[in-house]
């Protein structure tokens, strides 16, 4: 008897300390989809061996193109949780920068003709410099951010006017295209590895970051930040240099997002290129639970998200979704788990549980 | 309901979590009297009157009011502005961005239109009789703090209200000011109106209340007859029999003998912040405990954030055992091994969704660098280290900290700078809005500090708890440092008249 | 005192206010002087109108709740659900033209009626309700109709090609002849929002409630100012104002299509800020909207008619302005704080 009643209780604990856990909400959704495509179509997690239009062997399947798609979010996603729990907004202009940062690549690779017959740099080159502009398209937003202490959704706003243009203006409004093949590597296969590419490069940068995160006090200075700035300042923080940071890391990231994206089609597209995508990366820093007001985060959460989003997307495709529709069925998703995690919303659902619960005992 | 009164509270309980702030609370306000209501900070004067104006929804309890039948029911401050309960925060709470007019009477007019003419005309008529200097079309973020909290005054005075409640309202106002507020007072006490006049100065109790209510704790003292009173009762009241408690720290405390041969830990000459202040002069010594003392907005939090950067100094120097050092930032200060816990723990101090691990090595691990964190298990171990040592009430070390109660908050503050181990420690009001246990205990700790080697300046409302810890206190007054008391000098009424200017100097 | 005899002192929003209208004009004659032509005409005037008649509209929405400190970016969608709704209403289900008004009121009446409920009562952030609100509407557009078409019903053409003629404002043309110039019934129906959001703003209680709980939420609920239902009403306003606004849109273009009206949302919240709407909340005017939106579409102009027909320019120089009054804004603010 005794025994018992101290494991109902543990069980109970357990299950509200894990209830508490952030990753929870991911996880949850993550499951929720999962189990629904097993009833409503098994074949959904179907695996083939198949051979690519390049001859070499592939693996294909819904779940290999949840996991090639959902990288380049993943990896928006890391930096878009750093800004969000540093300063509070969101940067709505990452779709935009990858704009500028793909076209850049293309320029470096290209030179001055717009279809080059070889490339006329190295590849790494131009990431490099995609690097650097996207880094300086993150310090212009962390300037307007920090040092003007403009909100950061209108401080991006201006980028996110402008982004698209200045990529058509780097190229000259032309539409270079690479015939080489090794730079279709990074958004597709590399020959002999049947997974997708993006999903490495993914994993790369969520090690680098998990390794940032361990070996210096990053995540700390920014929660803390995020939380309380006055108190950051006080003790020894420069909180305007810290956003500034996660704006200028949230940079490299886009130039990651766009290496893969031109890889993709080995050309760009000015106005459809990651169109919409800084939605979906918002969105995955909130699927992972984190306050869009800024200050704690839980980064694995994030990237989960960023793949539940992906699952979603894939999972509407299958059902011949058309793909502007989704949007609509992920709003639906946002508002449901927004009203849920809403605090005005738990507490009347905790004093509405007590009242059931003194109800019970009364009776 | 009694037969005059215009206001009955009983049985009020309210409880934040963690905390209960009132507990079976009577409050009774008669017709044309001027009420105080006291207490230390945190005995729930100011719960009491955020219930009473609906900021807070009480647990339980009933509030009558004069020409009700039923019990009122109050659940938005607009609900008792229609009850004719108006309210003066300590705290400025009008809109910096409408006019002073707007601020005058947004939120209580009737229908729907808003009559520019009549309600400038009509503000300009209030503030003239009542000689504010402000303009009715006048944005309020163009006013000063003094006017903005005359403004709100006039606004509460103007509505035809059956009670009046003042929440520490002469704080930012000068002497002349209080006077006007006063004459004003009275001549609505005339007219009948009730007031709730919450103050920390115990002279402008004597000088216009009728009646003192106490608080302690959340609880009722009791209700008293102001001529039954006597200040030193008043006090001993509010302390609670705690005060032999206290008395004990004296005893435990040495005479601090200055050394005059080794320059002093920091000294500052000259020195100004763009916080306002005029230019002091200040220097601590090995093992010396010394404090700022004046009314609040003195400039006595300004002195010693402007010793540790925290604002924007603009002149003058600050030496480090005799050697000048310079500090732009609060590192710089920290790195010069001073350390300071701030005067608003929650703004400023705590950094609330962080555990309360997180909170205490925060500092310790900005110093330590960016590249170097403490691992999980040096951070657990240094984290429980300072939680036994305080004494730290808390459910772990991986609790928020905005979930503990505010005295432990103010200690995981004060074990965050005691893990930087500071040559000189800042105290800003550290014993602010918590309990008398805890005070006692910190002030215990600032004496073992500086018996143990540490600088320490303490900074507190209570003069009793600055008398008992100081050894040597720098009077501030209207942003200025106007003298400095020691030894003999270290009593109550010297302190007073100097804070008030006196001729004793 | 005798204060009054003075100058009237300046507020926040009336500094701000200044500000755009002298950068309007100066920008407009300065078009006229340099490049002439077509801007000596008042018909092109008039055509900017014509354009922006429904970014007008959402503009005074997107004021009010930024006036109160919050945001709405579901108004693009709406107004391109609105197009479609309308226009599959008309020529498929063969409706009439006075119920297709009702539906577009009604669908921005029930986006606003949601999202304010989200955001004031449940204390959501905004942009998180709105955003979810675009999506969704996006989403909604081309569930309802996939492809772009126009709209043929005899009794909505008639009322599309409705032209006011402005007296007195006409010009001769190429061949000599005088031509009336004239504003569609859209600008109308615009310029009447912008008078009743100014009075509303201006000359009511609840105008300066908005205005009160943008600048401190809790003062505003100590001065008895019921903030919820401030919040709520900005909401809803700003819903059904998209609502009227994506029916303006609808007549002015005669057609429904799921790309219509993208990023009218921005445009909107850029016309705002250059018309002097702090995004924090509390400062804003209605006549700083509408100068910003001439001020957003002039520039559009004078870049097309100096010959830099490249759609990027646009954006770049929308852009460059948006910083430009952002940066002024940050400034002027900060300088005003530390005078007083």
């Amino acid at each position: 008897m005794q025994t018992k009643e101290t494991n109902k209780f543990n069980i109970s604990n357990f299950a509200s300390k894990l209830a508490g856990r952030q990753i929870l909400i991911p996880i949850a959704a993550l499951l929720l989809l999962a189990v629904f495509n097993l009833i409503a179509d098994p074949s959904f997690y179907k695996i083939s061996l198949d051979v690519n239009s390049a001859g070499d062997q592939v693996l294909s399947g819904y779940l290999i193109t949840i996991l090639d798609y959902g990288s380049e979010l993943a990896i928006l996603a890391i930096g878009m949780t750093l800004v969000t729990a540093a300063s509070g907004g969101q940067d709505i202009s990452v779709g935009a920068t990858i704009a500028i940062a793909g076209s850049v690549i293309l320029r470096v690779l290209c030179g001055s003709n717009s279809r080059p017959d070889e490339l006329q740099a190295p590849i790494i080159v131009a990431f490099l410099v995609a690097c650097v502009a996207g880094m300086l398209c993150g310090a212009f937003n962390g300037i307007l951010v920090a040092g003007f202490k403009i909100q950061p959704m209108v401080a991006t706003l201006i980028l996110f006017t402008a982004g698209r243009s200045i990529a058509a203006w780097i190229n000259n409004n032309e539409l270079p295209v690479i015939s080489d093949k090794g730079f279709t590597y990074f958004g597709g296969f590399i020959p002999g590895i049947p997974v997708p590419t993006p999903f490495f490069i993914a994993l790369g940068c969520i090690i680098i970051m998990a390794l940032v995160l361990k070996f210096t006090t990053l995540g700390l200075y920014v929660q803390s930040v995020g939380i309380n700035e006055n108190s950051s300042r006080l003790n020894g923080l420069n909180p305007a240099f810290i956003k500034f940071i996660t704006f200028v890391i949230l940079g490299i990231c886009v130039a990651v997002a766009a290496l893969i994206k031109v890889s993709r089609i080995s050309s760009i597209n000015y106005s459809v290129i990651a169109k919409d995508i800084e939605m979906d990366a918002i969105l995955a820093v909130a699927l992972g639970g984190n306050a869009l007001g800024g200050g704690k985060f839980n980064m694995g959460a994030s990237i989960l998200g960023a793949y539940v989003i992906q699952f979603l997307a894939t999972t509407l495709y299958k059902f011949n979704v058309k793909s502007d529709a989704i949007s609509a069925y992920k709003a639906i998703v946002v508002i449901i788990l927004v009203v849920i995690s809403a605090p005005v919303v738990r507490e009347k659902f905790k004093a509405f549980t007590v009242k059931m619960k003194t109800k019970k005992e009364v009776g | 309901m009694k037969e005059n009164s215009v206001l009955e509270m009983r049985n009020i309980y309210k409880s934040f979590p963690g905390v209960r702030a009132l507990q079976a609370v009577d409050f009774t306000l008669c017709e044309g009297e001027i009420h105080a209501l006291m207490g230390e900070n945190g005995a729930g004067k100011s719960t009491l009157i955020k219930v009473l104006t609906g900021v807070y929804e009480k647990d339980e309890g009933e509030i009558f009011l004069k020409g009700l039948d039923n019990a009122a029911v109050i659940r938005s401050p607009q609900d008792a502005q229609n009850l004719g309960i108006s309210t003066v925060y300590q705290e400025i709470t009008l809109c910096p961005n409408l006019t002073v007019a707007e601020n005058m009477y947004i939120g209580r007019e009737k229908g729907l239109g808003q009559n520019w003419k009549k309600i400038n005309e009509g503000a300009d008529k209030i503030l003239k009789s009542l000689d504010i200097p402000a303009r009715a079309t006048q944005q309020l973020s163009s006013c000063s703090i003094a006017i903005q909290q005359m403004v709100a005054i006039a606004r509460a005075v103007d509505t035809d209200c059956k009670v009046l409640i003042l929440d520490e309202p002469t704080s930012s106002l000068d002497e002349q000011e209080v006077a006007k507020l006063f004459g004003l007072m009275r001549d609505l006490r005339a007219k009948g109106v009730g007031i709730i006049f919450v103050t920390h100065f115990l002279d402008q109790v004597y000088e216009v209340c009728d009646k003192i209510t106490v608080l302690r704790d959340g609880k009722l003292v009791g209700e008293f007859e102001i001529k039954d009173l006597p200040r030193v009762k008043l006090v001993a009241k509010m302390l609670g029999k705690e005060l032999d408690d206290e008395a004990q720290i004296k005893d435990e405390s040495q005479v601090y003998v200055a050394d005059e041969a080794i320059p002093p830990v920091i000294e500052a000459e000259g020195l100004q912040s763009n916080a306002g202040i005029k230019p002091f002069n200040f220097n601590i010594r090995k093992g010396e405990v010394n404090g700022f003392t004046g009314l609040l907005g003195s400039g006595r939090s300004e002195c010693v954030r402007a010793i540790f950067g925290a604002d924007k100094v603009i002149a003058g120097t600050v030496k480090k055992n005799g050697k000048p050092i310079k500090i732009n930032k609060p590192l710089d200060a920290m790195k010069a091994g001073i350390a300071y816990l701030p005067e608003d723990r929650k703004a400023d101090g705590i950094v609330g969704d962080l555990s309360v691990r997180d909170n205490i090595i925060l500092a310790a691990q900005v110093l330590k660098g960016f590249f170097k964190p403490f691992s999980k298990a040096q951070a657990n171990k240094l984290a429980d280290e300072y939680i036994k040592l305080l004494e730290i009430k808390t459910a772990s070390a991986d609790t928020p900290i905005k979930s503990l109660s505010g005295g432990n908050q103010q200690k995981v503050i004060l074990a965050r700078w005691l893990l930087t181990h500071p040559e000189y420690l800042i105290l800003d009001e550290p014993t602010r809005g918590i309990d008398i246990g805890t005070k006692i205990e910190i002030q215990k700790l600032v004496l073992k500090l500086a018996s143990e080697g540490m600088s320490v300046t303490f900074i507190s409302s209570e003069m009793d708890e600055m008398l008992r810890t100081c050894s040597r206190l720098i009077v501030m007054r209207d942003r200025k440092q106007v003298g400095e008391l020691s030894g003999e000098d270290l009593s109550q009424s010297k302190v007073m008249d100097t804070i008030a200017g006196g001729d004793v100097e | 005192m005798g204060g009054n005899k003075k100058k009237k002192p300046i507020t926040d929003t009336t500094l701000l206010l200044t500000i755009t209208i002298v950068v309007f004009f100066l920008m407009y004659i300065g078009a006229m002087v340099f490049q002439g032509g077509g801007f000596l005409k008042a018909q092109t005037f008039f055509n900017i109108l014509n354009t922006n008649a429904a970014l007008i509209i959402t503009a005074c929405g997107l004021s009010l709740v930024m006036i109160t400190g919050s945001i709405d970016i579901s108004v693009g969608g709406v107004v391109a659900l609105v197009s479609m709704c309308c226009a599959v209403y008309l020529d498929y289900l063969g409706g009439n033209v006075f119920v297709s008004i009702l539906i577009a009121l009604g669908i921005g009446l029930a986006f606003g009626l949601v999202q304010g409920f989200l955001v004031a009562y449940l204390d959501i952030q905004p942009f998180i309700v709105t955003l979810a609100g675009m999506f969704f509407a996006r989403g909604m557009t081309t569930i309802v109709h996939t492809n772009p078409f126009n709209v043929q019903n005899k009794a909505f053409v008639a009322l599309k090609d409705t032209r006011v003629v402005v007296p007195g404002m006409g010009s001769i043309n190429r061949i000599g002849k005088y031509v009336d110039a004239y504003v569609e019934i859209g600008v109308i129906v615009a310029l009447l929002v912008v008078v009743l959001m100014f009075v509303m703003l201006r000359w009511t209680k609840l105008g300066r409630s908005f205005y009160a709980v943008g600048g401190n939420k809790q003062s505003a609920l100590m001065l008895g100012i019921n903030v919820k239902r401030t919040r709520f009403l900005a909401q809803l306003f700003s819903g059904v104002l998209a609502g009227l606004a994506g029916y303006v849109y609808f007549l002015h273009v005669g057609s429904g299509a799921p790309s219509h009206a993208s990023g009218m949302e921005m445009n909107a919240i850029a016309s705002s800020i250059i018309g002097g709407t702090l995004l924090t909340g509390g400062v804003g005017n209605i006549i700083g909207t509408l100068f910003g939106v001439l001020s957003l579409s002039t520039i559009q102009n004078i870049v097309a008619s100096a010959g830099l027909d490249q759609a990027w320019w646009t954006g770049i120089t929308i852009a460059a302005m948006l910083c430009l009054f952002l940066v002024v804004q940050s400034i002027v603010m900060a300088r005003k704080k530390k005078a007083a």
